[in-house]
Parts: C-alpha cells; structure tokens; sequence
C-alpha cells in the first residue's frame, strides 16, 4: 500500500493522555473520540489533520495507558499512517489490530513538519519528496504481516473461529 | 539425544511453558496460553464490541475471564453508567465467576492479588497497562489493548514476542520512610520514560527480599512508566505467604538460570535512596523530596493501584496522626479495596483521616486519571501517590501532578508545599 500525504509532526513520549483525555474515555464511539484527539497537545490538530495525514513522532510515541482509544482516535480523525522513531508496546500492539499502519524509522526525526512524504508500507520504503530523502523502515514480521493482510486482528481470528466451526 | 538445556530468564521460562516450549528466544514470537484476562469499564465495552465482530459466542474460561468496573465508578455520569452496563450485561450472560460488582470491587490491580486470581507462574494480560503489576507475584503479566482482549477472551490465547530483559539488583537497606514508591521512582529517573522499552524488568537481590509485598506491587505497578512489559520479582518467604493465604490452587515458581542472557545488569543501593518526587509532566522527572521545597500545592491524594494499599495507609496516617491538613488544601485518600477499607477502618486509621481533615472515598480510579472525586481547575497543583503525571493527567491541562511516595504526600497535605515527614514530625 502506498500513501501520499504531508506530515504533522510531534516530539517524544506523546503519552495516550494527550491523545485521548481520559475525560473522554466515557464512550467508545470512534467519531466522539476523534473530536478530541490531541485536544490537550495541538489545540490545531483538528484543523491541521483536514489537510496532513501522516502523523510523525519521535521516541516512545503512545506511552501510557493501555487504551485502545487512542489509535482508535488517531485513526477516526483521519490520520493514514504514524511513523515515529520508537512506539510504547501497547499502542504499537493497538495500531496494528485496528489496522493503524504504523512505521518505525530510526531517521524520523529528519522528516519536518509539514512535508510531503510517500510511504511504501509493503517495502517499508518512506521517501520525503519536500527534501528529497529516503528512509527504510524494517519489514514487520511475518505474523504480523498476516494480521494486516486479513484487515486487523479481529477478522484475522474470525476466519480462524468460521474455519474451525 | 541430550540437547543441552539454554538457560532463560524468568519471562523467558513462563512464556516457553504456555507455548508448549522447551525454550524461547528473546524476538520469537509466539503463540501462548493465558491463565487471566482482566477488562475495567474503560476498556471491557470496546472488548465486548471486538469480541462480537469476531464472531465469538464463548469465552474460552469463564472462572480466568476478570472483569472490574474501577475507573468510573460508582458511576460519574450517565455515559460511565452506559459503559458499565455493557459489561455487565456481558458477566451476566457469560457467566462471568469473577465480576466484581460496586461494593465488591476495589481497583483492579490491588484486588486480583488480594482475592487470590493471580498466582506465581502465571501469564496474565489485561486492557489495563498497569496490568504489569502482578509480576510482584512472580508472573509474567502485562497491559493489551481490548482486541487483545477480545482475542485472548475468545480464544484463550495471544501471540507475544519475547522480551530481552534487564535485571536490576536492589542491594542495601532501605532508609525511614522509603518504600517501593521510591525505589522504582528513583530507577525511572535514572532509565527513563522509554529505558525498558519492550522489556521485562526482573528485580531480585537482597533488598528486594527486605521489601513488603505492598512495596514490590508498587514497585512492578510502575514497570509499565519504564516503557517494560513484564516487572518481575523473584518469587521467596514472602510471595508464598502472601499468596497460601489467598489461594488453595497449584502454582509453579520459575526462576531465571544464574546464566541467562541479560540486556542490562543495575546494581541499585536502596541505602542511597532519598524520597522522591517526580516532577510534572514526567514520571522520569524525579529529584529528592528534600530538594524540592517551595512548591506550592492545592491538593494531595493517596491512593491508586500504585499506593493505595495497607503500607500506604499506614504511612500516611502515621504522619497525619493529631495533625491537621493545611488550610485550604484538598487531602483525598482512596483505599485501593473494600477489604483495605474495613482493615483501615478497623485499625483506626480513617478515624486518624477524618479528624486531620482528609476526605476518604470508596475505592475507585477516580482522580488518578482526571475521571472524578478529585478532579484539578487550571492551574492547580496535586500532590499524588498515583504512577501518571502526563499533562493533563488528573484534569485541566494546565493542571500538574507531582508524583510521590505516601511519607512525603501525607506531610505535604500538612503543610500545604512539598515536604518531607522530617519536617512535620
Ligand atoms: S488507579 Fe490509576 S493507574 Fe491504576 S488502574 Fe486506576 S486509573 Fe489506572
């Protein structure tokens, strides 16, 4: 899958709390949350994610809670792909169960805000057409590839749970 | 054919045995059995709704499946009360052995011990990220999110990759006053928020035998504020006691080999450890108490899954004994369990609250995350014996939370800056 769009970007340790305030953990409704993702970090998220889609962070991107709210957020309002230099491993685990791509790539911080990248999920290729650089991010494993390919966990094991009925 | 034995640590050992493994390789990922899963009123509604996409009627146990209702609870608002209502309509319907009802609830991670639901040896995940705690117990235990859940309530099992670990070596004798709170505050300024990313942290050596298993639960509570997966203590004396009080089931103790391949050694000399205090909006941001004068605050809580349990009370009530809370600030404490609450209550510790002018509350998440009984204006500050104190964490953004053992909240609550128990005793 290729995805073409410009990035906002953020620093390190963006902590589930400033993804998805806990004030809004009263419902699990995918449109509620997506009115408040990043509210307590980038008041302007709303109205930047209208025109960039790709979100780029630094290290430790979704420290916190376990909340599956939060790439659920990230992924309602819109937000195509997350690339940081590292992820928390509970948000990394979400992202892909949901069917958030997420990429890590050490060079993350040489991407700027608002560039233009080009992101080649399968080969794990990113190239920033704003300044004409290349990255590559590692292959995901095997496994974890099948979860992308059948459309998240939840259909990953449904086929499983169908075949064995 | 003798195939030489590889030696392992203790995650390591846990995860091959519920792979049906020999031996795991640290970055194999596997696919391996669950003895709990564990789901609160934030994160079971979502479970639920994965669950019933999957096309699951069952769950794979229903005496391993646990849920809690913590974190809004008694409920808020209607939406809280909407989200509790799905879970348990869905404990009703499946059964569920382990739902604990307001009234016999307290917060997750100071119940499932307490009750007897986690024992030693086992592989537990829950959609709670401070699920990490009952590796105090000698378990592999650790936060998903609620498609995990909904997949390992289905099907009993979930793919993990395994952990490379770091093991940290508590040597020395804790001074007056200092609990796990400290230590693990102290190893979190020294790694950082990201320094056992995607790793077990194992805790062993002489001073972690010396620790109270209130003081280990604190301690592998906040494994997750390292970035870790597992915080795993070496199961002695302690944890067997802890646990045959508990529990009449069978359990199995696995112990890192001498040899196991580690990431990392820390030697860690508790006697140098001071109180700490982590600044806002870090859990890393840590100083000595001591150091940390003149900061005014408006309100202190002690509670949480962190340091809401009898050692926690105990401490507090000591310093807040015939002394009155300062004038115009908020003291909230938050006992972690019911069984905590009646044991305080009948060791005259809340009379010891009440009378110094501290509010206490039934147990619940509440101000921990901003939900409510306690929630801070713009501008506030709190002092407060929970794990989190990321912008925004207990209300207004503007708010900060200033993380601390309960020696130094209960004297702060006295004196209305941040301050030591020296200071008021
Ligand atoms: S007390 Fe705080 S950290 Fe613990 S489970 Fe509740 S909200 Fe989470």
């Amino acid at each position: 899958m290729i995805i073409k769009d410009r990035v906002i970007k953020y620093g390190d340790n963006v902590d589930t709390d400033v993804i998805i305030p806990a004030r809004y953990l009263n419902t699990s409704s995918e449109k509620e949350l997506a009115l408040h993702c990043f509210e307590d970090l980038d008041g302007e998220f709303i109205d930047k994610v209208k025109t960039r889609k790709i979100i780029v962070g630094g290290e430790n991107f979704g420290c916190g809670s376990s909340r599956e709210h939060a790439p659920l957020s990230i992924k309602a309002s819109g937000v195509k792909a997350v690339i940081a230099r590292s992820f928390a491993r509970i948000f990394y685990r979400n992202a892909i169960n949901i069917g958030l791509p997420v990429m890590i790539s050490s060079e993350a911080a040489d991407i700027n805000d608002n560039d233009e990248l080009e992101i080649d999920l399968d080969k794990g290729k990113i190239r920033d057409m704003t300044t004409g650089k290349v990255f590559s991010a590692p292959p995901l494993p095997d496994f974890i590839q099948k979860i992308i390919t059948s459309g998240g966990y939840v259909n990953f094991i449904r086929r499983k749970l169908l075949s064995k009925r | 054919m003798n195939e030489i034995k590889r030696p392992q640590t203790t995650a390591q050992k846990i995860l091959a045995a519920h792979s049906g493994k020999e031996y795991v390789d640290k970055g194999e990922i596997i696919d391996a059995s669950v003895d709990i899963t564990l789901g609160n009123d934030i994160t079971m509604p979502l479970a639920i709704k994965e669950f019933k996409k999957m096309g699951a009627r069952k769950v794979f146990d229903r005496k391993k499946v646990v849920m809690v209702p913590d974190h809004f609870t008694p409920n808020k608002d209607i939406k809280s009360a909407e989200q509790c209502k799905i879970m348990r309509y869905f404990a009703r319907e499946h059964n569920i052995v382990n739902y604990f009802e307001v009234g016999q609830m307290g917060i997750e991670h100071a119940l499932l011990p307490e009750k007897g639901i986690v024992l030693p040896g086992h592989l537990v995940v829950g959609a709670d990220s401070h699920t990490c705690t009952y590796g105090a117990l000698g378990a592999a235990s650790t936060g998903i999110g609620s498609t995990d859940l909904a997949v390992a309530m289905a099907t009993g099992k979930l793919w993990f990759m395994v952990p490379g670990t770091i093991k940290f070596i508590l040597t020395g004798v804790p001074g007056e006053w200092i609990t796990g709170k400290d230590i693990i505050l102290y190893i979190i300024g020294m790694i950082g928020v990201a320094g056992a990313l995607y790793k077990s942290m194992e805790f062993t050596g002489p001073a972690a035998n010396l620790l109270s298993m209130d003081s280990r639960f604190t301690i592998s509570n906040m494994a997750i504020e390292a970035g870790g997966k597992f915080g795993i203590f070496e199961v002695d004396d302690k944890t067997i006691e802890y646990v045959r009080s508990r529990s009449k089931k069978e359990y199995i103790i696995y112990k890192s080999d001498d040899d196991a391949e580690y990431e990392n050694i820390i030697q860690i000399d508790c006697s140098k450890i001071e109180l700490q205090v982590a600044f806002p909006h870090l859990p890393s941001n840590t100083r000595n108490a001591s150091d940390s004068q003149d900061v005014k605050i408006d309100q202190v809580v002690i509670g949480s899954c962190t340091n809401g349990r009898m050692e926690d009370l105990r401490m507090a009530a000591e310093i807040l004994k015939g002394r009155k809370v300062a004038r115009g600030i908020r003291t909230i404490i938050i006992p972690a369990t019911q069984k905590i609450y009646l044991d305080a209550l009948r060791e005259g510790l809340i009379e010891i609250f009440i009378e110094s002018g501290c509010v206490v509350s039934t147990p619940t998440c509440g101000p921990c995350l901003g939900g409510h009984m306690g929630v801070l204006a713009e501008g506030e500050r709190a002092v407060s014996t929970t794990n989190r104190n990321f912008v925004g964490r207990m209300g207004h953004p503007k708010s900060e939370v200033y993380l601390s053992g309960p020696a130094v909240a209960a004297a702060s609550a006295v004196t209305g800056t941040i301050t030591t128990p020296e200071e008021v005793l």
